[in-house]
């Protein structure tokens, strides 16, 4: 499936702009209007990506100030953060936090915020703003993972086919959307069959403004000890 | 101990906590007699810690409430997984409840713990959250930056979020670290054993030259105790993140990223700022921060 019918399934109707890796535009969900701001291609994001998506953020929070705010669908499609010795030297964990703040923002200021994960949702550039929407679905093909094993048997010097094998059987560890939702970070995996408008129009109305992903692992066992180990530093 | 020649780089986590905060003030949460290991080490016969390499707690800092958490860089690089997430989260909850004048995030990390990566990265997503939850709540969060293993990977992220940073020359403070990169794209793009090189893109100088560290101070443990003392004074109050605030930082990061277009070096950086870029990387941090018109 291509990205137009892919958006074609999401949205009743859709006004979308791409410009590059970057994504942005309204569309429809059961009759109601949504802005979405998101990722493409796989997107590394860099300063100036992410710059885009603050700005984009920025820019619907501005416009909703006086009338009822907006849901916003993050479309997240990222291979990471961009790598390069010029990205770090201009900081961009800081553009990253920038982003955050961004989407901080507009849920204190009453913006559902929904992430629909097509693609790839990797580490930081998944960090930035897609993992930090009240409810997070997957698209059936989705890739979720912190880093490409290739890329962390490099790093580690443990070699790629033992790191296979360890996520053969440790989900903790093992790349994959159903790990993630065992553990919390992601609400809903939707299947090929299901009709995504409909998902996607009942996820909006469950949204929580509150984060329990631990409760929700404990729930589904696959974090045991977050909720529990939090708990006793709180009190 | 001599509390006034210790280096915080050298000094290990717990010894970090007690020299910074009130003496005897300290008084750990989940501490190690608890044994909260990592399952997920423990199922790979892997070493565990029983604080999970992050000491979290309440103290008094100048005779003010805080919390404090402290993370171990010599345990698996002061990675966050499930457990050391959890306290780091559960700390920041607290903090909501007990009102600190701040918590202070002694952060010593290479980001998400590899062997749990996907428990570490949600944990850093939830830390991300229950950092601004408190911010907005009126609590300031300070991370200081000074040990071996830097703020990287999700924890360069979660620094950035803090109200203040204090940084050492020796600290490190950025997304990917240089062997990630020099694994993934090569030598000729960052050589990690330049270490020179190393610092002039993710260390102290460079990072309070751009505003991101709000002071550098020496390595010593009484400098950063100084250092934050001083910086809780200007928290009063802490109001919300307006509109505006936004609106502002997204005007000086775009104007970062068009003036330094060209940069690779952290020297082509103080070249553009300065008249006299040449010795800096050898400045002191006294003569460093009269440079930059910083008060000691």
């Amino acid at each position: 499936m291509n990205e137009a019918e892919i958006y074609q399934r999401l949205f009743e109707t859709h006004l979308l702009q791409c410009e590059g890796m970057f994504l942005s535009g309204s569309a429809q969900v059961n009759g109601q209007t949504v802005a979405v701001i998101g990722t493409r291609g796989h997107a590394a994001i860099d300063t100036t990506l992410a710059l885009k998506l603050a700005e984009a953020i920025l820019q619907v929070v501005r416009a909703d100030s006086t009338a009822a705010p907006r849901p916003i669908i993050f479309i997240a499609d990222t291979q990471g953060q961009a790598l390069s010795r010029h990205q770090e030297l201009l900081g961009l964990n800081g553009y990253f936090a920038h982003v955050a703040r961004c989407v901080d923002l507009a849920r204190r200021q009453g913006h559902k915020l929904l992430t629909v994960i097509n693609g790839e949702a990797v580490s930081g550039g998944f960090l930035a703003y897609g993992l930090l929407a009240d409810t997070i679905c997957a698209l059936p093909d989705a890739q979720v993972r912190v880093m490409d094993l290739r890329a962390m048997s490099r790093v580690t010097k443990i070699s790629h086919v033992k790191l296979e094998e360890l996520a053969a059987v440790s989900p903790v560890f093992a790349p994959g959307a159903e790990n993630f939702w065992r553990m919390g970070g992601i609400d809903e995996i939707w299947s090929a069959q299901d009709n995504w408008q409909e998902r996607l129009s009942k996820a909006l109305t469950q949204g929580n403004q509150t984060d329990e992903r631990a409760a929700s692992g404990l729930a589904r066992g696959g974090r045991l000890m977050a909720a529990p180990v939090a708990s006793l530093v709180s009190g | 101990m001599n509390r006034r020649r210790v280096s915080y780089f050298e000094a290990s986590a717990r010894v970090r906590v007690h020299g910074l905060v009130d003496e005897n003030s300290f008084v750990e949460l989940c501490p190690a007699e608890l044994r909260k290991t990592s399952p997920h080490l423990a199922s790979l016969d892997a070493p565990l810690a029983f604080d999970d390499g992050v000491v979290v707690g309440r103290a008094t800092l100048a005779g003010s409430a805080i919390l404090i958490a402290a993370q171990e860089g010599r345990f698996n690089g002061g990675s966050v997984g499930e457990v050391h997430g959890a306290k780091i989260r559960g700390l920041l909850e607290l903090a909501l409840l007990t009102k600190p004048v701040a918590v202070l995030l002694l952060v010593d990390s290479g980001g998400v713990r590899l062997q749990e990566a996907n428990a570490g990265l949600i944990a850093i997503s939830e830390i991300m959250r229950a950092v601004l939850k408190g911010q907005s709540a009126g609590i300031p969060v300070f991370a200081l930056i000074g040990g071996s293993c830097g703020a990287f990977g999700g924890m360069g992220i979660v620094a950035r979020l803090c109200n203040e940073i204090v940084m050492s020359e020796q600290g490190r403070l950025g997304l990917s670290g240089p062997e990630v990169i020099e694994t993934v794209k090569g030598v000729e793009e960052f050589d990690s054993r330049d270490r020179a090189l190393v610092w002039r893109i993710t260390g102290g100088k460079i990072r309070r030259t751009l505003g991101e560290a709000t002071r550098l101070v020496d390595d010593l443990i009484p400098a950063f105790r100084d250092a934050a003392t001083r910086l809780l004074a200007r928290y009063v109050e802490l109001p919300p993140v307006t509109l505006d605030d936004l609106q502002q930082a997204q005007h000086r990061l775009t104007e970062r990223t068009g003036r330094f277009a060209e940069v690779s070096d952290g020297q082509q950086i103080w070249q553009q700022i300065f008249s006299e870029s040449a010795g800096i990387a050898g400045l002191t941090v006294s003569d460093f921060n009269r440079l930059l018109g910083d008060q000691p």
